[in-house]
């Protein structure tokens, strides 16, 4: 059989993944998992990634659903295309898990990330940062006369991107959330 | 009826009400409530073997025999760590069984009381699925729930934690029947489109192979029965894995022997030449692949595995077909006989007269010495024509030994062959023997074992003595970590670092001690006697067998090397395996 040549997100509507797996390409995607919530899942979860060498580039968790008790885990991962499904089958294959939403493969969707910035800095500087602050939409959650909290809520490019705005600025610190995702329309 | 019981007496009757006739055990503080309960009643027996490494492995040998869950009922602490390397064994090969461990009481976790392990936590990346219960209302319903993952789907090890003082505290019982089992249910039956597929290259196949494996097994009875079906009707060659042996009789005319690095050359270049590869419930391991960009590079590959995380692990397959095996192969059985129930009648009879060549090979062919010391193959061969026909039951160590009894020995059914194929484990044949024997009290159960993986879980002669569990162990004394030695003559120099097995216990004083029998025979001439006079022992039998020391078995594909490209015999085996080769196990 000649390979298929089948481009990512065409087997949507598939039950299995028809891409070559020998296309050595590495991709990211966005899983969302849908997971009993009880103790240890979470411990459960990281450690089929990092027991079988599986990339995390982002992970968010809480509890989505207090009545039936699930989480969603949100992770951010990448690899081959043969090991983005493995991963999924791993993932699905677990008792505690209920869903696996690749939303990458499932078509277009919004992603998020909170991220709390502390810059410190006197004068010319710190208007700067204020000015910046405001061109992001970034709210000013603390501050002292020499320094800024502020908090922001984007892609995490967007992020990434401020965070790089406020270096030379005074960035001191830095806390994000990780990426919250959800596919767009019904 | 709500019935309120304590959590002790909430195990045994959970276990009950799963049927459950046999526990595999060892006692401690913290299962001390538990015990006192098992005391109490007669539907179900304790085995109380000598290490709780032991319990997993006779649990093993009992569910891989029967086709049930085998359950476990340890200590905390050592008790617990005690069974990792079964349990992680049980993963790898499939094998459903429930573990029961005692946990300090509930306030206490977490301060390092007395035998406190973090049991879950150790246990969580080697079980299916482990639960901490802290509540005794929610004790039956776990363990029930317990059985259910253990079974369901792949099946494997699972693992409930019960702290001491959830076991003296008293709740509602939960019957089996009114446990709501969790959303946990493995899809069975297989996508129709793509079984229509898998029939449609059945009907042209010009070279195709069963290649099956311990989903076979795993599956049950209406699996291997289809299988055999199947394999009749369309005259397909079958070959298995280790795991898969006995899925299809070794005395069936389709049959090409195990596959892979120690498996026959007929089975590995069918394998290799097909066009049409149909693996049932195998997953492609590397003892079988070989290279993989050199494995099997003609043919369109058909994948049936209930686990969908076993479908393009390691090789792309056209066909992925997620389901039962039985299921799967008996939707396909009836839509193939529908269409006419056609193959290719010319092309197979082509491939048979291939594959017939390729047997004329014999490659299991091996000279007896005649006389001292005594061929290993030999003696298996011997083995394998004076118990045909029992009632028997096979088990193994892991190593040379090992391999030579999945080529001398034939399996007609099912169910009749114990083996540690993915993780290896030396030690796991002792209390597997065990186990088997438990379940099938008056079968004939052999372990065939080498003299260094037996030492290792010997103790276990003990229990196999207060229980009356009269096992035959076949000891194949190379006086050589015989596969270790194997792979340093051919891979290092013939430099055996530690391949030795030194001071060696006298065997037959041994089995004097456990106060069973003791049989040593040095001679193929001896060879039918000795073993006829094990057969005929009512009780437990050590049987040293002294075999050639630096025997190799063949064939063998080398690490690295293509799955068609087998050593054959001593002839040129210096240096066969490469740098990169030599990095692989
Ligand atoms: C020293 C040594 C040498 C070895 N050499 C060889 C060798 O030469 N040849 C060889 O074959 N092996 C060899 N092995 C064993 C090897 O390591 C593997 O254990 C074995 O090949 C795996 O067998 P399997 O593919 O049948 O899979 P198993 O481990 O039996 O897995 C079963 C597969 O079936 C699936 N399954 C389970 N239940 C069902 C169901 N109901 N329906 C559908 N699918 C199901 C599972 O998801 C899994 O993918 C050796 C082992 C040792 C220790
Ligand atoms: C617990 C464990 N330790 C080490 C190994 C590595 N190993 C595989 S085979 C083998 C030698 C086994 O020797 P023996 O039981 O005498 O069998 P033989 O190969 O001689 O038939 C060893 C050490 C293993 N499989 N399991």
């Amino acid at each position: 059989m000649s390979p298929l040549n089948i481009q990512k997100g065409a087997s949507k509507h598939s039950a299995y993944d028809l891409r070559d797996p020998n296309a050595e390409v590495i991709e990211t995607h966005t899983l969302a998992v849908i997971v009993d919530n009880e103790s240890g899942v979470l411990a459960r979860v990281i450690g089929l990634f990092s027991a079988r060498g599986y990339n995390i580039d982002s992970l968010t968790v809480a509890e989505v659903d207090h009545l039936g008790h699930l989480s969603r885990i949100t992770v951010v991962t990448s690899g081959t295309p043969q090991v983005i499904v493995q991963i999924k089958a791993q993932l699905e294959r677990m008792v505690v898990v209920h869903r696996v939403h690749d939303l990458t493969m499932e078509g277009p969707n919004v992603q998020r990330e909170l991220a709390l910035f502390k810059v410190k800095g006197r004068g010319e500087a710190r208007i700067e940062a204020l000015r910046l602050a405001e061109i992001f939409r970034a709210n000013v959650v603390d501050s002292t006369l020499e320094s800024f909290v502020f908090e922001m809520t984007g892609t995490p490019q967007k992020v990434d991107a401020f965070a790089e705005l406020m270096q030379p600025l005074g960035l001191i610190e830095v806390a994000r959330t990780g990426v919250a995702a959800i596919s767009r329309g019904v | 009826m709500t019935r309120q019981m304590t959590g002790a007496k909430m195990v045994i009757e959970a276990l009950k009400d799963q049927g459950v006739d046999v526990v595999f055990g060892y006692p401690g503080g913290a299962v001390l409530p538990i015990y006192d309960e098992m005391f109490q009643q007669n539907d179900i027996k304790h085995i109380l073997v000598r290490h709780e490494q032991g319990a997993i492995h006779a649990a093993e040998g009992y569910a891989r025999s029967t086709g049930k869950p085998g359950v476990v009922l340890v200590t905390s602490g050592p008790g617990a760590t005690n069974t990792v390397t079964g349990i992680v064994d049980a993963l790898m090969d499939s094998i459903p069984i429930v573990v029961l461990t005692g946990q300090v009481p509930t306030f206490m976790i977490g301060s390092d009381a007395f035998q406190e392990g973090d049991t879950v936590g150790i246990t969580r990346p080697c079980t299916k699925m482990n639960w901490l219960v802290k509540e005794t209302d929610k004790l039956a319903g776990t363990i029930h729930e317990a059985f259910h993952v253990a079974t369901s789907g792949r099946p494997g090890p699972v693992l409930v934690d019960i702290p001491k003082d959830v076991q003296f505290a008293t709740g509602i019982y939960k019957e089996k029947a009114d446990t709501r089992t969790s959303h946990y249910a493995p899809r069975t039956k297989g996508d129709p489109e793509m079984i229509a597929r898998m029939v449609e290259l059945i009907e042209t196949a010009e070279r195709p192979v069963f290649y099956t494996g311990g989903g076979v097994i795993n599956s049950g009875d209406r699996a291997t029965q289809v299988l055999r079906d199947w394999a009749e009707a369309t005259g397909f060659p079958v070959t298995s894995t280790l795991m898969g042996l006995g899925c299809y009789p070794a005395s069936g005319k389709s049959w090409l022997g195990m596959l892979g690095m120690h498996g026959t050359y007929q089975a590995n270049w069918a394998m290799h030449d097909c066009d049409l590869m149909l693996n049932i419930g195998a997953r492609f391991d590397d003892r079988i692949t070989g290279r993989i960009n050199a494995f099997s590079p003609e043919s369109t590959k058909v994948h049936i595995d209930i686990d969908p995380s076993s479908l393009n692990k390691v090789i792309h397959t056209h066909v992925p077909i997620i389901g039962d095996v039985a299921d799967v192969l008996e939707e396909a059985f009836a839509l193939w006989k529908s269409r006419g129930g056609n193959v290719n009648r010319e092309a197979l009879v082509r491939w048979w007269k291939q594959i017939d060549e390729w047997r004329a090979v014999d490659c299991l062919a091996y000279t007896p010495t005649g006389g001292t010391p005594i061929r290993p193959q030999h003696a298996l061969t011997r083995l394998e024509a004076l118990t045909k026909g029992m009632d028997r039951y096979i088990t193994t160590e892991v190593g040379q030994h090992q391999m030579w009894a999945a080529q001398y020995l034939g399996f007609d059914g099912p169910n009749r062959w114990m083996t540690s194929g993915g993780l290896g484990t030396m030690g796991y044949g002792v209390p597997a023997s065990i186990g088997v024997q438990i379940a099938h009290p008056d079968a004939l159960v052999i372990n065939v074992a080498g003299e260094a993986s037996w030492l290792m879980n010997m103790q276990e002669m003990g229990t196999a003595m207060q229980y009356k569990a009269p096992v035959k162990q076949f000891i194949m004394n190379n006086e050589r970590l015989g596969m270790v030695r194997q792979w340093q003559e051919l891979l290092h120099g013939e430099r055996y670092s530690s391949s030795w097995s030194e001071s060696l216990p006298d065997f037959v004083k041994l089995a004097e001690a456990f106060g069973c029998k003791g049989i040593r025979c040095d001679s193929e001439d001896d060879l039918d006697e000795a073993i006829r006079e094990m057969l005929a022992y009512d009780g437990p039998v050590i049987f040293d067998c002294l075999v050639e020391k630096h025997e190799n078995c063949f064939p063998m594909i080398p690490s690295g090397n293509a799955h068609n490209d087998m050593l054959l015999g001593n002839a040129e085996t210096q240096g066969v395996i490469g740098a990169k080769g030599a990095v692989l196990v």
